[in-house]
């Protein structure tokens, strides 16, 4: 069968043929190829641990941010709290004082109040003793006309005095 | 018209087409048959010989004929003989003006195909119509590959254009699905062996699709020249645990080792054997399916068996394109296959 029979011939030009292409394409075209698809896959590996990596960062820096934003707000919860204690410190404060002195005054004005009393008191003693005298002269010098009953006062005056 | 066909009309016209054909050509076929039974002597006279016909046109030829009165390429005859030497002339020279083989310088094309001197058969280094598919493939490879190798410098580091990008998917194909999960490890080293292979079929196998070229990856001188080199790989590069395999199988009792060996052995043989035939049967019979198609229009001298094959054989070609396309792969497979099983480095079982 000559169908099935390989030639001699073409063997021989097969495998030179072959054998040549082999090596021009390794060199030309394989070679040149195969490096720049490595290459490329390398680089787009790269690329994308790249944006694997700016994506952790990211996160970790949004983590960051919310401690960050936590912290602040406790910071100044604490502030406020803080000042709202010290305010009420000082009013406190201002209270006790603003009572103390209003206590200190309603004092002042209390023994100014009794001073004045005092003397009122010594003013209307004193008035009533002369209006007293008065009324006793009056009465003296109407009573004392006759001399026994000017005797029993001035006795009744001595005993008075006696005894203080 | 037919851009405005949508597509399931499309099959329903191919279809119908088809359905014509069939019938035509069953039609027809009875008619000759019984022609043939009245006028044998006419047909055998009138010698339309179908199988002479394919065979000569998937087999090798020292002339190109593409097309009769003119069409005709004759080829260089190259031979070598301890007489004569090398020598070198035109295949002119074998045909007279009918195209009848004739003498020429002592030279006899026999067969039509093989050069003789004085009756004994001399070394035959023509540029056939084979070598020159061979060098027209090979033309086309260097051509087709070195374009795109310049995109990569072209465009390096942007994406890829052109040829590039339409090649770039295939030679990915071969190294990630062919070569790197059957070789493994040391795959880098088979790649360029590998994609030469894959590439050479491959175009070898749509260029003998070509109307009138030649049925390059289906002349069994090819696929033998090209299992033999897988072979010649898989055997020098084999490793201990290769070689040990094959005289004494590990983990089979002693006598099964004694009958195992020779069957190892044969098998040594077997793979490129089974690489050489696959290829070369896979594509001679596509074209002799195609042939024998289109010589029954000849065969029934029926214009609607004619329309008939016609269909047929778009069919069987597109079928071709695909085989075309799996046998290349089939051929790099199994040599990854082979050469990954013998420079597999496994632990011992």
């Amino acid at each position: 069968m000559e169908l099935l029979t390989p030639g001699t011939g073409l063997i021989i030009w097969q495998l030179i043929v072959f054998v040549l292409l082999f090596f021009l394409l390794s060199k030309l075209a394989w070679k040149p190829i195969m490096s720049s698809l490595k290459d490329r896959e390398k680089s787009i590996q790269d690329a994308l641990d790249t944006a694997e990596n700016a994506r952790r960062e990211m996160a970790k820096l949004q983590a960051d941010n919310a401690n960050l934003l936590k912290e602040a707000r406790e910071e100044r919860d604490k502030m406020l709290r803080d000042a709202r204690e010290a305010a009420n410190r000082v009013v406190e404060e201002a209270q006790g004082i603003a009572k103390k002195s209003a206590d200190k005054i309603i004092e002042d004005a209390r023994a100014a109040i009794n001073i004045e009393k005092q003397a009122a008191l010594k003013d209307i003693r004193i008035q009533v003793s002369n209006f007293s005298l008065e009324i006793a002269e009056k009465l003296m010098k109407k009573n004392l006309a006759d001399d026994a009953s000017q005797k029993a006062l001035v006795e009744a005056y001595i005993k008075d005095l006696k005894i203080n | 018209m037919s851009a405005f066909l949508s597509l399931p009309k499309k099959f329903s016209v191919a279809f119908f087409l088809l359905l014509v054909g069939f019938s035509t050509a069953a039609f027809a076929a009875d008619e000759p048959q019984v022609h043939e039974l009245q006028e044998e002597p006419t047909a055998a006279e009138h010698g339309f010989n179908a199988s002479e016909v394919i065979l000569h046109h998937v087999m090798d030829d020292h002339v190109w004929h593409l097309w009769d009165h003119g069409g005709t390429i004759f080829l260089p005859v190259i031979v070598y003989s301890s007489e004569r030497g090398l020598e070198t002339f035109s295949s002119h020279h074998f045909y007279d003006e009918h195209h009848n083989t004739i003498e020429y310088n002592g030279y006899t094309l026999d067969h039509g195909n093989h050069i003789l001197l004085g009756g004994k058969p001399v070394l035959d280094l023509s540029i056939t119509k084979n070598v020159a598919m061979l060098l027209i493939n090979a033309a086309l490879l260097l051509l087709v590959f070195v374009a795109v190798a310049k995109g990569y410098k072209k465009n390096e580091g942007r994406a890829p254009s052109g040829i590039q990008s339409f090649m770039e998917p295939i030679i990915v194909f071969v190294r990630d699905e062919i070569v790197k999960p059957n070789i493994g490890r040391h795959y880098e080293k088979y790649l360029p062996y590998m994609l030469t292979l894959f590439f050479f079929i491959l175009f070898g196998n749509f260029l003998g699709l070509l109307p009138g070229a030649g049925n390059l990856t289906g002349n069994i001188a090819v696929t033998l020249t090209l299992a033999t080199l897988t072979f010649l790989i898989t055997n020098i590069k084999g490793n201990k645990d290769y070689w040990a395999h094959i005289f004494w199988t590990p983990g089979v009792p002693l006598p099964l080792r004694l009958i195992i060996l020779p069957v190892e052995i044969v098998g040594i043989f077997t793979k490129p054997i089974s690489l050489t035939i696959r290829l070369f049967v896979a594509i001679t019979a596509g074209h002799i399916v195609l042939l024998s198609l289109i010589c029954l229009a000849f065969i029934f001298k029926s214009v609607w068996v004619g329309a008939g094959s016609t269909v047929m054989v778009l069919f069987i070609s597109l079928i071709e394109l695909l085989v075309a396309g799996i046998q290349a792969y089939v051929f790099t497979l199994f040599s990854s296959l082979y050469i990954g099983m013998a420079t597999a480095e496994h632990e011992h079982h």
